[in-house]
């Protein structure tokens, strides 16, 4: 156990080493959540529209 | 040439009786810079040492102030498009439009800026290179205003998203204007008076070919 | 048929393509980003003076090599778009710029966190930081001035001009950032990446930063798609408005 939190110590730059990985991790699974939800929104978007469009030739 | 001169005519005659000339810019000058004192404080010596700074910060807005109205005037009464169709090349429409807004913008808060000085405790040895910094570098502001204010034209609330665009070019400008502004008033090692104000109209200089090339490349697109 | 410039240009071949290659895509990012964590934690040793805090610069060097890889492509494309009139072009600059984005702040928050132990505070304004921050200025402005032209076609050639504007201007902001710093304050700063890193250190950040620019490409590539699409919403929208 004691060299578990040895490791989240860190020798002493714990906070700093640990708070810089995990707010790069959050920002980057963000980014690419926001991105992967727009290009749902988008492909959502593409066929309501396409099928009013047949709905309206028919 | 001659289609250039009278666009710089046109220009600085519309700022004088429609826009106040450089009134209103010098007065914004005057404005930000008293209120430096409330903001810290009225003593001498703290301002004698962030004089140059200021007096360079409130150049830099003050310019920015009348740079939304560059082209949008134009293009609402639809003259801007008769200037893109021009014989006369758009890049030197566009330096007209910079020369003018240093004519009614950079020249008068050169003029006014010793006596700004003065309201900051800024030694009378320091008024020259001052001046002479402001001189040289206020042009490269107008000049690269101009890409700014055509990368906006047409865009509603244009004038803030100037500030943004501009601003971080600025940076240059301010760097080597205020250490040539300061030059005189702290002892530093070597002729960094010279340096700086050699670097200033170098910036001055580049800013006289990407002023005028990006923005008639900004207005063609823009204008399309 | 021939093969140009062209052939994967096309929107339509675009999305086809990208469909195949983001499973890859992604799972070489995973992977890189994985082992590139693991080795930064249980293999790369302390460093011998900043001790554990070096293992901060796993996360700020990738960064801040991203940042400058996303304003190299939204510049290469923005060339290719007012040249060539590329399709895909400013759909690949419009996407790139947020990307660039976070990941010049988050070079900033990783440069500021390794600055508490080491300088005793979190923001200097050194040489580096201050370009750094003037460059997500530039990808701000870049961003806003999409945001508020409406028609596609015209925002990305004025965004074209500015980030071509923006290339020109950098090195010279970057030359008068680097001299304002030698001017304040006298070459005694310690330096945090440089040429100094020991190879121990080294390749475990080659392995992070491989991982990260997959990631990258992985981002550009959904942002892209949706970006086609969305085009392509604005265009059904006007034809139905229009019948």
């Amino acid at each position: 156990m004691d060299s578990w939190t040895e490791f989240f110590n860190m020798g002493g730059y714990g906070p700093y080493i640990w708070s810089s990985f995990l707010i790069a991790i959050a920002v980057m699974t963000g980014l690419a959540l926001q991105s992967w939800m727009d290009l749902k929104k988008q492909k959502r978007l593409v066929s309501e529209l396409e099928a009013r469009a047949e709905r309206k030739r028919s | 040439m001659n289609a250039f001169f009278a666009l710089v005519q046109r220009e600085v005659r519309l700022a004088t009786r429609v826009g106040g000339g450089g009134g209103m810019a010098v007065f914004f000058f005057l404005i930000v810079l008293s209120i430096v004192p409330f903001g810290i404080g009225p003593d001498l010596n703290l301002l004698t040492r962030i004089a140059p700074g200021m007096l360079w910060v409130a150049l830099l807005l003050s310019a920015l102030l009348t740079l939304d109205r560059l082209f949008q005037a134009d293009q609402e009464d639809g003259t801007l498009d008769l200037l893109v169709l021009a014989p006369q090349p758009l890049e030197l429409t566009v330096l007209a439009k910079a020369v003018s807004h240093w004519l009614t913008t950079g020249l008068p808060l050169v003029i006014a800026a010793p006596i700004l000085g003065l309201m900051l405790n800024l030694p009378l040895d320091g008024m020259l290179p001052l001046m002479g910094a402001m001189l040289i570098g206020s042009p490269a502001l107008s000049l690269l205003g101009a890409v700014g204010a055509a990368l906006s034209v047409g865009v509603r609330r244009g004038g803030l998203l100037i500030s943004l665009l501009v601003l971080p070019f600025y940076v240059p400008v301010l760097i080597f204007g205020v250490s040539a502004s300061r030059a005189a008033l702290v002892a530093v090692p070597g002729d960094l008076g010279g340096q700086s104000l050699a670097l200033l109209g170098a910036v001055s200089l580049a800013s006289l070919v990407v002023g005028p090339v990006g923005g008639a490349a900004a207005l063609r697109v823009a204008v399309k | 048929m021939a093969w140009s410039i062209h052939t994967y240009a096309n929107p339509t071949r675009f999305m086809n393509f990208s469909a195949i290659v983001l499973p890859y895509v992604w799972a070489l990012a995973g992977a890189g980003i994985g082992i590139g964590l693991y080795l930064s934690f249980f293999v790369a040793p302390p460093d011998y003076q900043q001790g554990d805090s070096v293992r901060i610069m796993f996360v700020h060097v990738p960064s801040a090599w991203l940042s400058q890889f996303g304003y190299g492509i939204m510049v290469v494309s923005s060339i290719v778009a007012l040249i060539f009139r590329h399709p895909l072009a400013d759909v690949a600059a419009k996407s790139a710029a947020p990307i660039g984005a976070v990941f010049t702040f988050l070079a900033l928050v990783a440069g500021g966190l390794w600055g508490k132990p080491m300088w005793g505070t979190y923001w200097v304004w050194d040489a580096r930081t201050t370009s750094t921050l003037v460059l997500l200025f530039i990808y701000l402005g870049y961003m806003a001035l999409w945001a508020m032209i409406e028609d596609p076609n015209r925002a990305a050639r004025v965004a074209a001009v500015l980030a071509i504007v923006g290339a020109v201007n950098l090195p010279i902001i970057r030359f008068s950032v680097d001299w304002w710093n030698t001017l304040h304050q006298p070459a005694s700063v310690f330096r945090l990446d440089g040429p100094t890193i020991h190879s121990s250190l080294l390749w475990p950040l080659f392995v992070v930063a491989l991982g990260f620019t997959f990631f990258f490409i992985g981002v550009l590539m959904v942002r892209m798609r949706a970006e086609i699409l969305r085009r392509k919403v604005r265009t059904l929208q006007m034809q139905q408005a229009a019948a």
